[in-house]
This record gives C-alpha cells, structure tokens and sequence, in this order.
C-alpha cells in the first residue's frame, strides 16, 4: 500500500469514529430547524407550511419573567391525535427551543423551563395528522436570559 | 457519566403517570463570554428520549435555548406501579446519560 493511501485510510477511519457518536444523535435533530435565526425559517424547517390558529393548545406561562434565564412553560394539547409541540421564542436569537414527539400513550403535554431573551411571544405549534395548529402568549421579561 | 446526573420521580395519579425529570447540564449557548472574553463553546443537550418498559413515549430534540440544569415533566396513559421508565439524553459533544425509576 501507498504511504499516501494508507494515509487517507487512517485518516478516513480516525474520522468515521470520530464522527460516530455524534452521529448518531445528529441524524435525529433537525439542525437546519435549530440552528436558524429565523423564525420562519424555522417552522419551514419543521415542514410547517400553514398553521391554523387554536384555542385547544393551553399555554401556562408567567405574563411577566423577573429572569429570562428560567422561564416555566406549561404546554397541553386538546387537539385529538396530537404528535408533536414544539415551542419557539419568536425573539430569541435562535427561535426554535424545543420539539416533542409523543408516542405509545404518552399524553400531549409538557413542562420546561426555557431561555427567553427579551420580550416576546411563546408560540406554540402542534402537529395533529397533517395539519399544523398554532398558539401563542406574550412573556415580558424583565431581566435577559440569553448569553 | 455519574447516575446522579438526573433526579426523577414518576407517580401515578389515577389514570395517569406524572414524571418529572432534573437534569445537571450546563447548557451553553456557545454566545457567552467568559471573564477573559472569550466564548464559551456550546455545550448542550439535543435529544431526550423516554421509554415504558423499554417501549419508546417519547422524543425531544432541543435547542439552546433550554434552561440550565433542564426541568421536565411529561405524563403517561397506562402505566402501572412497577413499571419502569427510564429517560436518555445526548448532548452535542457526545456526552450522554440515562437513568431509570420505577412507577409508584
């Protein structure tokens, strides 16, 4: 063998379990979603085309945050055969926070804590079949959370 | 890494399983300065996922914009005393932890 291929070679497989790991996970997240600092960006990412509002996806959030650093939300979902949530914050420098898929009778419904940077809607969407349902509730936050 | 990196409790009440699970992760953005001006590299968790008896309930992907230490509770239809649930996080260094607890 070649000292140049043999090099390619280990170089290839150093980098493949390197990578691996990492991979594994990287299949599952959706980085063009996460990543982007565009809201619209975001939910087109998630394959969200339109969104219908609704009154049947309960936001329990504080009206008003002292620390943006550790904001509570609580999210349920009355829509019948919710899929997923996913929570954005349309002012954070990143919007998309979270995506949850629930699955084998878990019930559409969350509780975390987020990183809010500045005032700003918590918009909620909520996959049922193929439609998108959307809600949100404005959090005033006091003092930035983001770094 | 340490199994005391997540505290949780799962508790029925009636017909449903309420399990609230307590991370320990920095959580960094990758956009914070440290004393010396220099940027924090991101440090965070981007999947979560829980099982019922090895059965998958649930799936979270997450950005940075998840808190400090991350808090979560989630709830379960069917689930009986004795059953075991067990959640797994990745983060995006490669770091992982799971941990498990029985329904009660």
């Amino acid at each position: 063998m070649q000292r140049r291929n043999f090099l390619t070679l280990l170089f290839g497989a150093t980098a493949a379990l390197f990578w691996m790991p990492i991979n594994a996970v990287a299949t599952a997240w959706n980085r063009a979603a996460f990543e982007t600092t565009k809201l619209n960006e975001a939910t087109s990412s998630l394959g969200i085309i339109e969104e219908i509002a609704s009154d049947a996806i309960l936001i329990n959030a504080p009206d008003k945050a002292e620390n943006g650093a550790i904001v509570q939300i609580e999210v349920k979902s009355n829509i019948v055969n919710t899929e997923t949530i996913s929570i954005l914050v349309e002012k954070n420098p990143t919007p998309l926070i979270a995506h949850f898929k629930f699955g084998h009778g878990a019930e559409p419904f969350v509780v975390t804590r987020i990183k809010m940077a500045e005032t700003s809607d918590v918009k909620i969407i909520v996959k049922a079949g193929s439609n998108y349902f959307t809600n949100a509730k404005n959090v005033i936050v006091l003092e930035n959370g983001c770094g | 890494m340490a199994s005391d990196n997540m505290k949780m409790r799962a508790q029925l009440k009636g017909a449903v399983t309420e399990v609230k699970v307590l991370m320990s992760h920095p959580m960094e953005t990758g956009r914070r300065k440290d004393d010396g001006d220099r940027l924090i590299p991101a440090h965070f968790v981007q999947l979560l996922t829980a099982t019922l008896n090895g059965e998958p309930v649930l799936e979270a992907q997450w950005g940075t914009g998840i808190s400090k230490n991350p808090y979560l509770t989630f709830r379960l239809y069917g689930a009986k005393v004795g059953d075991i649930i067990a959640v797994t996080w990745h983060d995006n260094l490669g770091e992982t932890a799971t941990q498990q607890i029985i329904v009660s």
